[in-house]
């Protein structure tokens, strides 16, 4: 802002006529600020303290019918698979399906955690939206999700060969990003 | 159906805004007077479509079409009707079209009644309108398309946020919007002018009832917001320099100072170039406040729908209007012919002061909002709170009300203290008394103590202009001036009072037991379930005595809401004349104990109701502007009638 003070001229005086430009160069120098800080979002992204940390033990019984249920061991046979945190309630959940389907069309493991459903309409969204899981376990009082830091739903996990946690994304899959879940598969040793 | 419907008129809003912006600036060229006739008409209708479009998005809303993104995930079909309503504007593709219906209904209004501005002004200020507006139809037809169908249909919406589902929600950002956009029309006319070099009291005369109009619905937005925060959140704070609340403030500084401003050009001829920025800056305010809460890029606890694609899309336009206009009044402002000159000791230097005292203490908070992302830039992480804006802001601010206690009384051009003196003796007095009363009941609270200190004498101060008058003569804008600056006392005493005396307590007691908050002696009555149309809640009964006098009952509760599942702590007031009980029922403690959050607010609810009084204040001095214009123009054309008759 460019102040000026009383004076017997009355302020912005055509004599200074520089003082014109300079709400232009403060503003300018606020749209550089703001354009780093959502360009380089640096600390924006907060990596997950459960990234690098082995998965805690969990027995979680069926949540649909013709799936197993899921536990620890399922989860570190020596594969890197996908750990799909989704509930029916969630609506996300299913934007994400048609991207969950192309991930298990190319050959990836996916495993579900079910989070507070009930076994009705979790059948019922399986079946509007497809079933890209292997095993789905019933995570009824948020115990597994919670356990792995999730703090919400959808999140996915990548989780590699021995039961480590590799990569958390958070939000649905979109499009853009199965190319990304792709590279930190390989990067498991996929 | 409906959905469909409501795009087209918004597609079709957007074709008009674009014919608005090229017939207006085609007729400001000397071969294009045949599209004069074009722009007013395009602007009212333009405002006409949008409005449409906005209505037809509450369609969707009341229907619950859950077939729409938009209705999915932020209505569930189990939500009382005013809440599914005030869905529609609870989230950031809807608060969007509001923004934008605003801006076209503004503009269509100012359209159809502004006559006094030379016509060129007017036609280059509604090719601005347009031009503003058009980037925000871009926003929503490429980026935010709020009637965006959803594929498969969900069988039920996500919800609207529990902490929104309130009746304070259904008002609040709508007010705030009609505030923040309502400063849209105030940049236009500072664009047009600048184009048209036509700065006067006539450009000050037309753009002064739109700006008041603004600043009253930004007054009580911000008011009503503060309150909202205040028994909502559960936190007993009415003020927390959240980056939102500091969005809402940044442009309601800039228009206070405008407002102020503004009369000075419209009386005095002076303050030429200061009048057309502050015009640019408000508006800018209100665009750079929207920015930082929806691009994601400041943390805040009011940030809904943060993207950094739609930050980018926000800061282009940003740059492309801010950037355009300010780079316009570098042009144009030194060719504005410098305005009349006036002494140091004048009403006009008092304004001045104000003005500078007002950008100050704006830039201030500005400057703590964007320090966080100033240091993060350098790789540290720091939150600017309370300990920065509270005494950085007392700097500008207790000058500033000083000011405001003199400046009334002074003359207009040239004045002197020594006529002044001896009036401003009884404030000065009631100055000393009262600061010394509130070092004996506060110590050691400093910035407290100067508020106790200031309101009763600015309470005083501010009525003086009326000394000496017939009160039945006094005209409506000088009512107004003084209800807005008592109101400014009003809310100072109740600030004051909150952060000095208030004492609170958290308890944790069995049914049966008793305990005390200030001078309230407070009994856990029972617990008991409760259920409204989508939540359950525990609810405490509380019975409360002020003093050993009769019970009152009072109840908080603790809510869950099932869609989405939440919490909240619902918390229960009871107003007094010299304060407020607040009440917080917390988690089930160990055993059979509850705990219970408690405070005793003297004199809280001053604060709002400061608020109230300035905007009423406000609209006093509106509603007295405009009936002098509709006269002054019921004359005029009783003149044109007269002379036409003689000609004849």
């Amino acid at each position: 802002m460019s102040s000026t003070g009383p004076s017997d001229t009355g302020p912005l005086a055509p004599a200074r006529r520089w003082t014109m430009w300079l709400p232009l160069a403060l503003f300018a120098l606020f749209v550089a600020l703001v354009a780093y800080g959502l360009l380089w979002p640096a600390s924006k992204e907060v990596p997950s303290r459960f990234v690098g940390q082995a998965l805690p033990e969990f027995d979680l019984p069926p949540a649909a019918a013709g799936r197993p249920g899921l536990k620890r061991s399922d989860l570190a046979d020596g594969k890197p698979r996908l750990l799909n945190v989704f509930a029916s309630w969630c609506i996300p959940c299913a934007v994400e399906s048609p991207q969950l389907a192309r991930l298990a069309a190319a050959g990836i493991e996916i495993d579900g955690v079910a989070v507070r459903d009930r076994k009705a309409d979790l059948a019922g969204f399986l079946e509007r939206n497809g079933n890209p899981y292997r095993r789905i376990g019933a995570d009824d009082r948020s115990i597994v999700q919670v356990g792995i830091g999730s703090s919400g739903v959808p999140e996915t996990y990548l989780i590699d060969g021995r039961g480590v946690i590799r990569y958390q994304h958070i939000g649905e899959i979109r499009p853009e990003h199965i190319p990304l879940l792709l590279d930190k598969l390989k990067e498991a040793g996929l | 159906m409906i959905a469909e419907l409501g795009l087209a008129t918004l597609w079709l809003a957007a074709a008009l805004a674009l014919l608005q912006l090229i017939a207006g600036a085609l007729a400001l060229t000397a071969r294009g007077t045949g599209f004069v006739g074009v722009v007013r008409p395009s602007a009212v209708v333009q405002g006409g479509l949008a409005l449409l479009s906005f209505l037809a998005l509450i369609m969707v809303f009341v229907q619950t079409d859950l077939s729409v993104k938009l209705v999915a995930a932020n209505s569930p079909s189990a939500k009382p009707l005013m809440y599914k309503i005030a869905g529609a504007w609870a989230n950031h593709e809807g608060s969007m079209l509001l923004w934008v219906t605003v801006m076209g209904l503004a503009g269509g209004f100012v359209a159809l009644v502004e006559k006094r501005l030379p016509e060129r002004t007017m036609l280059a200020t509604l090719a601005g309108q347009a031009f503003v507006s058009l980037g925000f139809y871009a926003f929503l037809l490429f980026a935010s398309n709020p009637f965006e169908r959803l594929n498969p249909v969900p069988v039920e919406g996500q919800g609207l946020n529990p902490l929104l589902q309130d009746p304070g929600l259904a008002f609040h950002p709508p007010t705030l919007y009609l505030g923040y956009v309502g400063l849209s029309i105030a940049f236009s006319f500072a664009i047009g002018a600048l184009v048209t070099r036509e700065v006067g009291p006539a450009f000050a005369r037309a753009m002064r009832p739109w700006v008041l109009g603004a600043w009253i619905f930004l007054t009580l937005g911000i008011t009503a917001g503060s309150y909202w925060a205040y028994y909502e959140l559960g936190w007993g704070g009415w003020w927390f320099w959240d980056p939102v609340e500091n969005a809402s403030l940044m442009p309601w500084l800039a228009a206070t100072a405008l407002l102020h401003s503004c009369s000075v050009l419209a009386a005095r001829n002076a303050l030429r170039a200061w009048t057309v920025m502050l015009g640019v800056v408000a508006f800018s305010m209100s665009m750079v406040g929207t920015f930082l809460v929806r691009s994601g890029i400041l943390t805040s606890v009011h940030a809904f729908a943060v993207d950094p694609q739609r930050g980018t899309f926000i800061l282009a336009l940003l740059a492309i209007y801010i950037g355009g206009a300010l780079t316009l009044f570098a042009l144009r402002a030194g060719t504005v012919t410098e305005g009349e000159r006036f002494a140091v000791t004048s009403r006009e230097s008092a304004r001045v002061a104000n003005n500078v005292m007002l950008t100050g203490s704006l830039g201030i908070i500005l400057l703590g909002t964007l320090y966080p992302l100033f240091t993060e830039a350098f790789g540290e992480k720091v939150s600017v709170g309370p300990p920065y804006f509270n005494p950085m802001t007392a700097i500008f601010v207790v000058p500033m009300l000083a000011v405001l206690a003199i400046g009334p009384l002074l003359r207009w051009r040239r004045d002197s203290f020594g006529r002044v003196r001896a009036i401003l003796l009884i404030p000065a007095a009631l100055l000393v008394i009262c600061g010394v009363i509130a070092v004996v009941l506060a110590p050691g609270k400093v910035l407290p103590i100067i508020g106790l200190a200031l309101a009763p004498a600015l309470a005083v101060a501010s009525i003086l202009p009326l000394r000496g008058r017939d009160l039945r003569r006094v005209k409506l804008p000088v009512w107004g001036m003084v209800m807005a600056h008592f109101g400014v006392a009003v809310s100072l005493f109740g600030m004051a009072s909150d952060s000095a005396f208030t004492t609170e307590r958290l308890v944790a007691v069995r049914v049966g037991e008793t305990t005390e908050v200030g001078p309230w002696q407070i009994r856990l009555a029972r617990i008991e379930p409760v259920a409204g149309p989508n939540w359950t809640a525990l609810e405490a009964v509380l019975e409360a005595r002020y003093k050993g006098a009769a019970p009152v009952f009072t109840h908080p509760q603790s809510r869950t809401f099932w869609a989405p599942v939440q919490n909240t702590a619902e918390s229960a007031l009871l107003t007094r004349w010299n304060g407020q009980l607040y009440t917080v029922l917390g988690e089930q403690a160990a055993g059979d104990r509850w705990q219970l959050r408690l405070w005793w607010k003297p004199f809280v609810p001053m604060i709002w109701l400061g608020g109230v009084l300035i905007a009423l204040g406000g609209l006093l001095a509106l509603l007295g502007r405009v009936a002098s214009d509709v006269k002054r123009l019921v004359a005029r054309d009783k003149i044109a009638y007269r002379r036409e008759r003689q000609g004849r």
